[in-house]
Order: structure tokens, then C-alpha cells, then sequence
């Protein structure tokens, strides 16, 4: 948080696939910062081009049928694409590790735990077999697996869902990373263990100080984690800014739509929760305009035929629409009401 | 969560605790609780953990079920392969150390010619030279007058030799080039498996034939060793099929993308995390092709290009056998009886591992 300096920074990142029916831009010049020790979320809806992303920061696309063709991916001030595939094999999972949404499928069914978290250690501290034994078992009671020196042994079927996510976790820490990127760590958690598992992560990110990137659909899990957010669209930043500030003043209509299409524990019983109307779009064939224009409220024709510009709305954050000014106003308008209704509300019980 | 919605008013001191996943509330017990394991105590994530464990006491931790306990459990329940399993490794043991107690015991070994062939030539079993019951020769002799059993038993080394070196042979070029080409995938893949489409649409026997005629060793021994590699080369194919299958569908799975994410190299995925989860099918596999690849060579040496005298193998012996069949039927019988019992046994052990392995059939 402290600014020494961006640990990663993507400039206009493009990562196209090839397929029979056209090149799908999944990801279209999307650019962000990452400073050391901060917590970026992005958000966006499936298929919005988060995971594309971050596979790409590592370079593990799937090459045919994607790849990437243009931008730069600057990490600790070298540029991830220019690295040859030895120097990047000692990046990933040394200094870049990643968190994947199934625990139940990204451990081997094959391998105990303890050789998997062995392999990783082994391969990039030099550990000896007894060290990399040791520190397997380590790593494990810091995630909060019960009796970790009785179940390093284990198989990964031994374990349930969260403790596999333990288990991921533990193996992603491993080296210290500088950079955990955790491609929607709880989406396959039921709720509780949802929470536990991010708990574990916010922690553990404050007790190494390491750089997270934190990919979701789920807004509640970036309001609490994250410092920055960026709301992904059709392979589009649409929206960046702190947290706080985008969840109280978004400043597009998009950003607005997700958050209202948020359930609420106290929402008006028998009233509808809100959804964006249509589907996101096909990345194949994108409009000329707004990709997002389709399906937006405040749509005028200028959406549909012009691409919106990437406006700054002050000095941390941007949005991308043709109205972003005027989404960015009521926004804060509203605020205001709110803050005088309740002010109001307070003075007449009192 | 809520409390930052655009819709409410801004209270820095009030939002600060409310940004909390999804409408949690501040403190719930879990958080709390999940503080404490990392700081403190390791005594529980069992909130969320094993519940076989946490039922148990940790005293007592799970003890590992893994999958090959889970098939051995299965395996035993199948009476046929148990069955076979039994037969095979009665008739290994028996093969392996039986020529040399009758060597030790009865003082002839599997080509001892006795001086006295006239007399012994071609006893049946159970007979001496005056045709009284006798346990001497209990498969009885052949032509030359050598011992049936201690050549069936002898024989029955080479055909087990056969099977196990020439499937290990093909075990082992199949699951490298299946593995490879499966995980490579692309053009590689096409042309690999385009080579095997290739081999297999010649006639293998054939290629054995052609092999074994053309390099044909000066010694029985390099005989033996043409005829391991000659048929281990012709029965990878189909193992290079079931392992490519295999491999495709393991390797778009999120742990070898979790692998290459931790920096592992391409053929440490391949031989480290790929190979060992397509066990249970090549181990099927190679079960059968034993069977298969010891008829092959039976076949082969009945044909006379096998395995050479001294030596013998059950085709050999078969072979011999053949051409008194009307007269000396036991010379026949007693090495077919034998080969076919191995080959049942064999078959039925393989069927019932495949079927004890095949995760379809999994009971938890």
C-alpha cells in the first residue's frame, strides 16, 4: 500500500483466440498497476475475460488456439513476454503463484500432499528432500490443517473441499511470492468455508506482504479484500477505482447494474432482484460501439455507434462510457441524499 | 456489504467494519474462530474439515484409503480372479524352481537325453520302462526321452519370460509415445498417431516373421532376446492408443495447469503428474497383452521361428507334440493343458483388475 513501487504493471494487454468462428478477443487492451503488498480484485461476469488475464500474466494460454499479441506485462520491472520459457518456469510459482477455482480437481488424485508440496520447494529453493518434508508440514499448519505432520501423507480425496483450498493455498505460499494471483478462490466453497478461506488469505497476505490479485463474479469477496477493483467487460477494463469509492460512486452503468444485481439480506421481501437485462455479449462478433450498449439503461445512439472513451473521473478512477461524467454525478448525488435522509432520520429521533 | 451500496449514505466509521463478504456480519463465530488457527492453536479447521476425522477424535487420524487398498478390497472379492491369480503365481513359482528339484531329486534335468533312449523314449505318465505305476516321469517323456514336466515347467519360464519382458517392452515404448503424444497434442500428436494407424495396418505377425527370419541370431539366446523385442516392438500400439486417450483427458484438468503454474517442467508434467493417473488402465492393458503376447510367441515357435532347442518354450513343446499326437497324445497335452490354464488365468486376473480399477465401479 505503501508506494515503493508497482510489482506488476499491464499495458494494453491483448490475448486473442483463433477460433472456427473468428478471433475471439477475450482480452482487448486492458492495462492495471499492482503495487507491492496491495490487493487488486477484478470483476466481471463469466466469460468477461478475467481468467485470460491472469493466465496471461504467467503466460500459461493455451497456445494455438490463444495468444497474446500485444502489450506488455512489466513484473518487478521485466517484461513477462520477452522472457524465454526457462527463465519464466522459475517465475511461476516462485515469485508468481496461483490460486485455481476447483480445489477438488488442482491437486493430483495421484500424488500425496506431501509430494506435492514437496515438488515446488524442491524445485525452486533447493531444498533436500527432508527440508522440503519439513517445510510441506510448516505450510500446512499455517493454513490450519489440523495434525498437518499425521495428514501430509494424505491423499487429496482424504480431504474436503476447503482443506484442499488449504492445501492449495499452502503450496502457493511456498516460496513466498511476490505475487498470488487467485483466480476465484471460493467459487466452488459453500459459504462459511467461503469466508474461512478468504480470512486465511487476507491474513496470510498481511503476515508476507504479498501482492494479490483477486479474480470474482462475487462482489461481496472484493469489497472486503481488495484495495483497488477493476470491473471487466468483454475483454474491456469498464471501470477502475479503489474499492470504496467504486462500490459507494460507481461511475458506469455497468459497475451499477452488478452492484444492484446484488442480493441483499435486507432486501424488500417479494420484490424481484434486479438483473442486468440480456447476455453478455459474444466476443466473436462485438458491436462497433459500447459492447456493454445492448443492454444498458442510459444507451443513446452515440453507444451504439462509438466506441465510449476511457474517462478519468478523478484521480484514481476511470471509467469507460460515453456518459461517465454524468453516471459519475448521480452517483455521487445520491450519496448525498442518502447521507441527508439519514442525517435527517437522526435529528427527528432525537 | 450492504451498507456501501450507492443507494446508503457514506459513514467512514460505519463502512469500515461493514465491508465484509456478502452481508456477513461483523464478527461472525467462523472468522473468529479461523483468527485463531493462524496465530494460535492448529486445533481446528474441522469446522470445515474431515468429518470421518472429526467424528474419530483427532487422536486417531484417517488411516489412508487409497485407490489401490480400494482395489485390492474389490480384487479379492472376485472369485474368478482371485482364482487366476492364484493359478499364475502357482504355476511362476512352480516353473521357476521346479526343474531344479527334479534336477536335485530325480537327478535329470529338461534336456538330459538318457543313455538308455530306446527304452524310455515316449513313456506315459506315470510309467517306467515295464509299464508299472511309477512317480519318475509323471507327465510322462517325449521321443527323445526326456522328462514332459521338467520340460513343461522349463518351458514355462521362457513363455512367462516372454509375456513379462516383451509387455514391459511394449509398456514401456507405448506409455512414452502415447504420453507424448497426447500431451503435446497439435500436429505432433497427428503425426505420432498416424504412425501408429501405419503399424497397425500391417499385418504385425508379419513384421515379427520378416524380424525374426532376416536378424535370426547365431545363439539360442540371442534368439530369445530378437523374440522379447520383436514382440514387445508390435504390441505397443494399442497401449499408445489408451494411454493418448487417457492423457487428453487428464491434461486439460486444473492440476496440470496448476503444475505448469508452479513452474514444473513439461516432461516432469508428463512422466510425474500425467503417467502415474493413467496407471489403472495400463495396468489392465499390460495384464491382457501377457496372455496375448505369450500366444504369440507360442504361436511363433510352433512355427518354428521361436524360441530354438534346447531351449523350449509351450509352443515348442507344442510343436513337438503335434506330430505324434495320435500315438504319444500326452506330449501334446500336457504342455496345451498347461499354457491354457496360464492364459485363462491370466485373462481372468486382467478382467478382474480392470474391473476393480475402473473407477466406474467405485463404492465409497
Amino acid at each position: 500500500m505503501n508506494g515503493n513501487g508497482h510489482i506488476l504493471s499491464v499495458r494494453d494487454l491483448k490475448t486473442y483466440f483463433e477460433t472456427e468462428d473468428g478471433t475471439v478477443k477475450a482480452v482487448d487492451g486492458i492495462s492495471f498497476e499492482l503495487e507491492r503488498g496491495e490487493t487488486l480484485g477484478i470483476v466481471g461476469e463469466s466469460g468477461s475475460g478475467k481468467s485470460v488475464t491472469n493466465l496471461s500474466i504467467i503466460r500459461l494460454i493455451p497456445e494455438p488456439p490463444g495468444k497474446i499479441v500485444g502489450g506488455e506485462i512489466i513484473f518487478d520491472g521485466r517484461d513477462i513476454r520477452s522472457l524465454t520459457i526457462e527463465q519464466l518456469r522459475k517465475i511461476r510459482g516462485k515469485r508468481i503463484a496461483m490460486i485455481f477455482q476447483d480445489p477438488m480437481t488442482s491437486l493430483n488424485p495421484f500424488m500425496r500432499i506431501s509430494r506435492q508440496l514437496m515438488e515446488i520447494t524442491i524445485l525452486h529453493l533447493g531444498y533436500t528432500k527432508a527440508q522440503a518434508y519439513e517445510h510441506a508440514v510448516k505450510m500446512l499448519e499455517m493454513v490450519g490443517i489440523p495434525d498437518a505432520r499425521a495428514r501430509v501423507d494424505s491423499y487429496p480425496h482424504e480431504f474436503s473441499g476447503g482443506m484442499r483450498q488449504r492445501v492449495m493455498i499452502a503450496m502457493a505460499l511456498s516460496c513466498e511470492p511476490e505475487l498470488l494471483i487467485a483466480d476465484e478462490p471460493t467459487t466452488a466453497l459453500d459459504v462459511t468455508i467461503q469466508a474461512q478461506i478468504l480470512e486465511l488469505i487476507k491474513n496470510l497476505k498481511q503476515k508476507t506482504g504479498t501482492s494479490v490479485i483477486l479474480i470474482t463474479h462475487d462482489l461481496g469477496v472484493v469489497a472486503g479484500m481488495t484495495d483497488h477493483i477493476i470491473v471487466m467487460y468483454a475483454g474491456k477494463v469498464f471501470e477502475k477505482a479503489p474499492t470504496r469509492e467504486l462500490f459507494k460512486v460507481p461511475g458506469n452503468p455497468y459497475t451499477k447494474g452488478l452492484l444492484r444485481s446484488v442480493p441483499d439480506p435486507a432486501h424488500e421481501h417479494g420484490k424481484a432482484l434486479y438483473q442486468i437485462p440480456g447476455l453478455p455479449p459474444d466476443v466473436a462478433h462485438l458491436p462497433a460501439g459500447c459492447p456493454f450498449a445492448p443492454r444498458c439503461e442510459r444507451a443513446e445512439e452515440i453507444c451504439r455507434q462509438e466506441f465510449p472513451p476511457f474517462v478519468q473521473l478523478n484521480q484514481e478512477h476511470f471509467s469507460l462510457c460515453h456518459f461517465a461524467e454524468e453516471v459519475y454525478a448521480n452517483s455521487r448525488r445520491e450519496v448525498e441524499q442518502k447521507q441527508a435522509a439519514r442525517q435527517q432520520q437522526d435529528e427527528n429521533q432525537r | 456489504m450492504k451498507d456501501d451500496r450507492p443507494s446508503n449514505p457514506p459513514e467512514p466509521a460505519k463502512t469500515e467494519p461493514a465491508f465484509t463478504p456478502l452481508g456477513t456480519p461483523p464478527e461472525p463465530p467462523v472468522r473468529s474462530r479461523e483468527g485463531d488457527i493462524i496465530h494460535t492453536s492448529p486445533e481446528l479447521a474441522v469446522g470445515e474439515g474431515d468429518v470421518r476425522t472429526a467424528e474419530r477424535g483427532i487422536q486417531e487420524p484417517l488411516a489412508g484409503t487409497s485407490l489401490w487398498k480400494d482395489a485390492w478390497r474389490r480384487l479379492r472379492k472376485n472369485k474368478l480372479a482371485v482364482f487366476g491369480m492364484i493359478v499364475v503365481v502357482i504355476v511362476a513359482l512352480v516353473s521357476i524352481i521346479g526343474p531344479y528339484i527334479i534336477e536335485w531329486t530325480a537327478g535329470f534335468s529338461y534336456d538330459t537325453i538318457p543313455r538308455d533312449v530306446e527304452k524310455i523314449r515316449a513313456l506315459p505318465p506315470f510309467r517306467d520302462v515295464n509299464g508299472n505305476f511309477s512317480w519318475l516321469h509323471p507327465m510322462g517323456t517325449d521321443t527323445q526321452g526326456r522328462d514332459i514336466l521338467s520340460r513343461v515347467l522349463m518351458g514355462g519360464q521362457i513363455s512367462l519370460m516372454v509375456g513379462l519382458i516383451s509387455t514391459f517392452v511394449s509398456l514401456i515404448i507405448g506409455v512414452a509415445f502415447g504420453a507424448t503424444a497426447g500431451y503435446v497434442g497439435g500436429k505432433v500428436d497427428n503425426v505420432m498417431m498416424r504412425f501408429v494407424d501405419i503399424l497397425y495396418a500391417l499385418p504385425y505377425m508379419m513384421i515379427v516373421i520378416v524380424l525374426l527370419a532376416v536378424f535370426g541370431a547365431e545363439t539360442a539366446l540371442g534368439q530369445l532376446i530378437l523374440l522379447f523385442v520383436a514382440l514387445g516392438a508390435v504390441s505397443w500400439l494399442t497401449m499408445a492408443r489408451i494411454v493418448r486417450g487417457q492423457v487428453i483427458s487428464l491434461k486439460n484438468q486444473e492440476f496440470v495447469l496448476a503444475a505448469r503454474a508452479t513452474g514444473v517442467s513439461t516432461s516432469k508434467i508428463i512422466f510425474r503428474h500425467l503417467v502415474p493417473n493413467t496407471l489403472g488402465p495400463v495396468i489392465v492393458y499390460a495384464t491382457l497383452t501377457i496372455p496375448q503376447v505369450m500366444l504369440q510367441e507360442a504361436f511363433l515357435s510352433f512355427l518354428g521361428l521361436g524360441v530354438r532347442p534346447p531351449h523350449a518354450s509351450w509352443g515348442s513343446l507344442a510343436a513337438d507334440g503335434i506330430q505324434n499326437i495320435a500315438i504319444f497324445p500326452w506330449q501334446i497335452i500336457f504342455p496345451g493343458v498347461t499354457m491354457a490354464l496360464t492364459l485363462f488365468s491370466l485373462n481372468f486376473l486382467g478382467d478382474g483388475l480392470r474391473d476393480a480399477l475402473d473407477p466406474q465401479m467405485r463404492k465409497t
